[in-house]
């Protein structure tokens, strides 16, 4: 086919690469700007089955850097805009535009129809929510993220590889990152990197090596310096219960929206009425001996409330937070009791039970 | 031992530039952690993982190697 003939040339290539570039099917969450590049090149190299899932409609000030749209698509929605772009540009592949949020209740299902996720997404909750959904499905992300001039891209969960939560463990605190319409951005910078989880993808595809599978290249489009960190793969007990439950939490907006109440290990010893509560798997170290205390992992937390319906001051802690703030979170929802979040968790409970102030 | 650390995103913001020099004796990344939270008191309100030698580690790891970077995440797309 004289479309793909410049691929074909390629003997890394050749007739058989793009048979498997024209067999593979790609997800793009987003269709921002990360993702108007990566899908125009997807689109143009023939990825057989494209995806692009977003609930968003276009707006005057994306046309600075999503260039898949323009001043008739404004109000569009994005996935379908994206869509009718995308079909001119290469009408002999299929294209589906999902113009909706991913969820946790659309996740999986949506996942299971792809081999290749691509983050082009822009909230810290959606990228957490797309790592654990794509662990459960087994499926390898390609990712990218921007800050002004900064760009990060890496491939995460690529052949049971390091993951997002290998990088970062758990989501930051409220406010501690910011998103592009909150600071702006360098309209370059999402093509250059969202081009970059193109060529990620098809490196993929046709099984090429080099994938950037646990690096995390960072990239400064100001000094045009090339940062290339090396990602451990880390055990991680959220993944761990995901891979064991297969079902996602429902709150990965709250934790990164909600405002949690923050308490001090020591203020928290000291309040009176409290039951502390453990939010961490079974088994996980070090070991925290309260006597008005329970335990109780966040994955049995929906099967336990009935536990928390006394009225008291619920001092919930894990290891650094973050599962402790999600279960405030899906608590709230239920009580209106006071829910505060322990700092520092069960080794700053440790340390004062060990060393009380006077 | 000199240490080069780089700052990326929103910490070069706070500590005011994108790489220094910092003469460090010797110990571990949450100690160093320590000293440049103490130099820059608002990087304590950041999320962010280190990087030495080119690799993400965690706080108990001893420096060896000059090379640091701190990352924050970036959520933009």
């Amino acid at each position: 086919m004289s479309r793909y003939s410049r691929h074909i040339q390629l003997t890394e290539i050749g007739e058989a690469g793009q048979r498997k570039i024209s067999q593979a099917k790609v997800l793009v969450v987003g269709a921002g700007g990360l993702s108007c590049p990566a899908l125009q090149y997807l689109t143009a190299a023939g990825i057989g089955t494209l995806g692009i899932i977003d609930f968003d409609v276009v707006e005057e000030s994306n046309l600075q850097r999503q260039v898949l749209f323009g001043t008739s698509t404004i109000g569009m929605n994005k996935a379908l805009a994206a869509k009718q772009r995308l079909e001119d540009l290469n009408p002999t592949i299929s294209i589906h535009a999902y113009p909706e949020k991913l969820t946790v209740k659309n996740a999986i299902a949506l996942f299971t129809d792809y081999d290749i996720i691509v983050d082009g997404s822009d909230t810290i909750a959606t990228r957490y929510l797309i790592n654990d959904a794509a662990i459960v499905c087994d499926k390898p992300i390609v990712y990218g993220a921007i800050y002004k001039f900064e760009g990060h891209l890496a491939v995460f969960n690529y052949n049971h590889g390091p993951t997002y939560r290998s990088l970062f463990p758990e989501p930051p605190r409220n406010g501690s990152v910011a998103n592009c319409s909150e600071v702006g951005v360098l309209g370059v910078l999402p093509g250059i990197i969202g081009a970059m989880q193109a060529n990620e993808v098809l490196k993929i595809v046709l099984g090429f090596r080099g994938v950037l599978s646990g690096k995390l290249l960072c990239y400064h489009s100001q000094t045009g310096q090339t940062n290339v960190i090396s990602v451990p793969k880390s055990k991680s007990s959220i993944e761990e219960d995901l891979l064991k439950s297969g079902i996602l939490s429902d709150t990965y907006e709250a934790t990164c929206d909600v405002l949690i109440p923050n308490i001090s290990a020591e203020e928290a010893l000291q309040t009176e009425n409290t039951l502390f509560v453990d939010v961490r798997g079974f088994g996980e170290i070090p070991e925290v001996m309260l006597p008005n205390s329970m335990h109780i992992p966040l994955h049995e937390l929906e099967q336990r409330l009935d536990e928390f319906r006394f009225e008291k001051n619920y001092m919930i802690f894990c290891a650094t937070g973050a599962r402790s703030t999600i279960a405030i979170a899906r608590l709230q929802k239920h009580f209106n009791h006071h829910f505060y979040n322990v700092i520092g968790g069960a080794t700053a409970l440790l340390a004062q039970i060990k060393q009380p102030h006077e | 031992m000199n240490l080069n650390i780089k700052y990326f995103g929103v910490l070069a913001e706070i500590t005011q530039c994108s790489e220094e020099t910092l003469s460090f004796s010797e110990g571990t990344v949450g100690e160093l952690l320590a000293v440049l939270q103490a130099k820059y008191p608002a990087l304590g309100t950041k999320d962010f993982q280190v990087a030495h030698k080119q690799e993400i580690v965690t706080k108990d790891t001893k420096i060896t190697n000059p090379e640091i970077a701190l990352l924050p995440p970036f959520s933009g797309g």
